[in-house]
């Protein structure tokens, strides 16, 4: 089996190439949908098949398991970069979240796109971008992470832009597209002084590298092109305009996979990380604002999916501030029970939106002040979004509970070491709220309360193949949580914490510790040696959770939609901030593009046609006017080139015999 | 009489000559074909160079591979000239066609 | 006679008799003389061949150039019915830079000759016969042997293909 884990890599690629090609030279196949639909699947389903009996067959004490492909480049000097591709822990889970969680969607897509004349392309896409991924979170050196980190990047662009007649959809893709260049740039500057200093880009190098006063800028490069991939201040503003994309991309690219790129690599290169702890501290910091900030907005938000997305913003800063506080493993426990939940949200309001579109008669089908009472038409996707909605709140039981109160609990903990992580705790606990809060809103406005669109029809539930996957999601995020049980609870029931005690941060296999995973050392000594404050913070966060999420259903089951003018009330000016976003549109445009806006068209124009044009056009006037005299020679005469030729001979041989 | 020996230095005395000759004749004349004649002149005298070089320098027997390259050079030499002729007298005489003259100094297309 | 004699002998008379052919190429204004002029140098280089003991040589130039090719240029200047070339011997400034040139080559030839030749007596010399050549032509230049008749193969197209009376049709 071990001989097909290339295909991991290569099944997407193939299947992209030719539902693209194949698509693209012979329209008459573009109409073949369910033969494009199940192919791409397939391709992803493999993977996925392949990844698990990997994941199934992973001894940690054996270490990672390498794919070598081929050399990739090479010179004489040593450099060397190989096709080589790296399966251990991390790369594992990564890899069922993208390839499983992937092929849900791919499969939801199927139902979703039905009809739609771009369908071959959204799928060559979705395939290219599962390769990439794959190259991404599988690379075992930088140089192949980044041609997947770039991938990436295309496809999202290529995706949010999928309808790109509407100039706005295309104006997002160009958003999110240069967002990310900011990011790649510090990347490729990290990446550079890293092989600078220790002439090597391997993962397994990275980490055991000690990169001295250095670290603490590559650490900084590393976070900055992680604030541009998943979507942080000061970057984060692409992430709520790339919902512009079909919703299962929404779903795949921008809430489980390619935004979570950022927190891999960091978990990827954590030991330099561990050594500039300053650079922890930039992190938390920026993700704890990140998360808050994105919370106020989605409170104000009516489009359903602009709520999604500005909460998933706000779980990305969950995630950061693990990191932050050196919790990597939870992080990537956070990115895992988030995928499941996010995306499950993601997909059922695609479902809403495909039936709302489908009644013809509400003018924006994701404002969800026309929605309402939709749980009578569509029961799956009322239960699964409840689902994911508590799961997101942190109620207990649901995957997201355990994930959030890791996350609190490593920053309540970090504060014993720097008092700033008390709080941050304290504004993560708040977020957390509003999380329960907002959220709770979205999902009781959509399928609970008043039917408030248009009478004359009723929406319809989505086919079975886009509940399938929905049911599948709801379920990972039910049970997802249990693969990262908190310790207080796993001591109560005697059920191990998989991630991080055992398996994660198997440190057995230390020759290749690139696949292994530890948190801060401190850390882990303050949470065994606090065990009795769990006691206490567990209980706590169930507490505000729940509360949280009682107190909203009462809020809008008494008030309805004119909930929203109470809460508009409640917030007075600072309401108007956080439904036009904060204004950081605003003021990127006015201070940032405007200036190079202006630069481009007086400055550089200027430079262009008269610096550099006057050097073109100067070199070939000087071409020309030297041609005018020597053109002179071209008599066109035979005789006279003769006279040349033997004066040229002439010449040689005198040089010759006297030189 | 002994001055008046020829030597090999004589033979390639009389080739250079004649080189120069037909390059002098190349130069100065403008009738296409007389041009064409000073070519083939310039040719003979390399022949006789060649010539003379082998008779200075080979060893030639029926039994031996080497020798005789310099009478082989000009056997080639006479008979891609043979060819030269043709295909320059065909150009000429399609020249003529044309222009109904054949003073090369007339011919100046490729003039810039 | 004694050999050296004899090729003293050749070699003088042949000798002037090809520079004489060769003014005579530069100076005749009328075409036809020029190219009898011309049959008069390579009569002579066939005796310079002969006087070298290359026997072969000399018969084959007489045969292919003396024999075909001046017919050949002949034959065509007498079909065009050329006039006379006007101010052959009229001095300018081409003409004289020409004749500088002529003589600085030779110059410059001679000492090379000079300098890298010896001036030894050329002696007996046996190998310009039918024999040898043959055999050098069948064995070691076979294929240059017969890419030649390629060679004369492709003159004989090319030449029919431009000479010939061109008719457009479009």
């Amino acid at each position: 089996m071990e001989a097909l884990y290339p295909l991991i890599i290569i099944m997407p690629m193939i299947g992209s190439v030719l539902i693209g090609l194949g698509g693209f030279l012979n329209p008459g196949l573009r109409k073949q949908e369910s033969l494009i639909g199940w192919l791409a699947t397939a391709c992803v389903a493999l993977p996925f098949l392949l990844i698990l009996h990997a994941f199934l067959n992973f001894d940690p004490a054996q270490g990672a398991v390498k794919v070598e492909l081929f050399t990739w480049m090479q010179t004489t000097s040593g450099f060397q970069i190989n096709f080589d591709y790296q399966i251990d822990q991390l790369s594992l889970l990564m890899g069922m979240i993208v390839t499983g969680v992937g092929s849900l969607i791919h499969i939801y897509s199927i139902g979703y796109m039905h009809g739609d004349s771009g369908y071959y392309k959204f799928f060559a896409y979705l395939n290219l971008f599962i390769f990439s991924m794959n190259n991404l979170i599988l690379g075992d050196n930088m140089v192949v992470m980044f041609l997947g980190w770039e991938g990436v990047g295309l496809c999202s662009y290529l995706l949010i832009g999928f309808w790109f007649e509407d100039m706005n959809k295309a104006k997002a893709a160009q958003k999110a597209f240069v967002a990310n260049r900011i990011g790649d740039f510090a990347l490729i500057i990290a990446m550079l002084m890293i092989f600078n200093q220790i002439n090597s880009l391997t993962f397994s190098d990275i980490v055991v590298a000690d990169f001295g006063e250095n670290a603490f800028w590559i650490g900084l490069l590393i976070f900055i092109a992680a604030t541009g991939k998943s979507a942080q201040i000061p970057l984060f503003v692409w992430l709520p305009d790339a919902m512009a994309g079909p919703t299962p991309v929404s779903a795949l690219i921008h809430a489980a996979t390619m935004v979570t790129s950022g927190i891999y690599l960091i978990t990827r290169v954590h030991p330099i990380f561990l050594a500039a702890e300053e650079v922890l501290l930039i992190i938390v910091v920026v993700a704890a604002l990140t998360a808050i900030v994105a919370a106020f907005i989605a409170i104000a938000q009516n489009d359903i999916k602009a709520v999604l997305a500005y909460s998933t913003v706000s779980q990305l800063g969950f995630m950061f501030m693990a990191l932050g506080a050196g919790a990597f493993t939870t992080a990537i426990f956070h990115v895992m029970t988030h995928a499941f939940f996010k995306a499950c949200l993601f997909l059922g309001s695609g479902s809403v939106i495909h039936a709302m579109e489908h009644m013809h008669t509400v003018e924006d089908p994701q404002d969800i002040r026309t929605m309402g009472g939709l749980k009578k038409y569509m029961p799956s996707t009322s239960r699964t979004f409840w689902i994911s909605t508590l799961a997101i709140s942190g109620i207990p039981i649901f995957s997201g509970f355990f994930s959030k109160d890791e996350i609190l609990s490593s920053l309540f903990f970090s504060g014993y070491g720097n008092t700033l992580y008390f709080v941050i705790w304290g504004v993560a606990v708040f977020t957390a709220a509003l999380t329960a809060f907002y959220m709770t809103r979205v999902t009781f406005l959509t399928f609970n309360g008043q039917e408030r669109f248009p009478q004359e029809k009723h929406p319809h539930e989505s086919p079975s193949i886009m509940t399938i996957p929905l049911w599948i999601l709801a379920g990972l995020a039910t049970v997802g949580g249990f693969l990262g049980i908190t310790p207080l609870i796993g001591h109560i029931i005697h059920v191990p914490h998989v991630l991080n005690d055992s398996w994660l941060s198997s440190n057995a296999g230390l020759g290749d510790a690139g696949g292994m995973v530890t948190n801060r050392p401190d850390l882990i000594n303050d949470i065994h040696h606090h065990e009795a404050l769990e006691w206490f913070l567990v209980p706590f966060s169930i507490v505000i959770a729940v509360g949280m999420v009682m107190f909203a259903i009462r809020f809008y089951t008494r008030h309805d939609l004119a909930g929203d003018q109470k809460v508009k009330n409640f917030f007075g000016g600072f309401y108007t901030a956080m439904q036009n976003k904060f204004y950081f549109d605003e003021v990127y445009n006015k201070f940032i593009i405007k200036p190079f806006v202006w630069a481009g068209t007086n400055l550089v124009l200027w430079f262009d046609q008269n610096i550099v044009d006057g050097i073109v056009n100067g070199t070939a006037d000087l071409i020309s006017s030297i041609g005018d005299v020597f053109k002179r020679l071209q008599s066109g005469l035979v005789s006279n080139y003769l006279l040349l030729l033997s004066v040229g001979v002439i010449v040689i041989m005198t040089y010759l015999i006297f030189g | 009489m002994e001055n008046l020996i020829p030597t090999t230095y004589s033979y390639l005395a009389v080739s250079a000559v004649m080189f120069a000759l037909g390059i002098i004749g190349v130069m100065t004349r403008k009738n296409g074909i007389v041009v064409f004649m000073c070519i083939e002149l310039m040719l003979n005298s390399v022949n006789l160079a060649l010539v003379t070089f082998s008779k200075m320098w080979e060893v030639s027997s029926p039994d031996t591979a080497v020798g005789a390259t310099g009478s082989m050079l000009v056997f080639f030499v006479m008979c891609v000239a043979a060819a030269e002729a043709v295909v320059g007298l065909s150009v000429i005489i399609a020249l003529f066609r044309n222009k109904l003259d054949i003073d090369i100094n007339n011919v100046n297309i490729f003039k810039w | 006679m004694d050999a050296a004699i004899l090729q003293t002998i050749l070699f003088w008379i042949f000798s002037l008799l090809g520079l004489a052919g060769a003014v005579g190429l530069l100076i005749n204004k009328n075409p036809v003389y020029a190219a009898l002029s011309l049959i008069l140098n390579f009569f002579s280089i066939a005796g310079l061949y002969l006087s070298l003991g290359a026997e072969f040589l000399a018969a084959i130039q007489i045969l292919v150039y003396a024999g075909a090719i001046m017919v050949l240029f002949l034959f065509v200047i007498m079909l065009l019915n050329l006039q006379d070339e006007k101010g052959v011997l009229k001095y300018d400034a081409r003409r004289g830079a020409a004749f500088v040139i002529g003589i600085a080559f030779v110059a410059e030839m001679m000492y090379v000759f000079r300098s890298f030749f010896d001036d030894s007596v050329l002696g007996d010399f046996k190998y310009g016969s039918v024999e040898p050549i043959g055999r050098q032509l069948m064995t070691n230049y076979l294929f240059p042997f017969e890419i030649i008749s390629v060679i004369l193969l492709s003159a004989l197209i090319g030449a029919i293909v431009v000479a010939r009376k061109h008719t457009y049709t479009d």
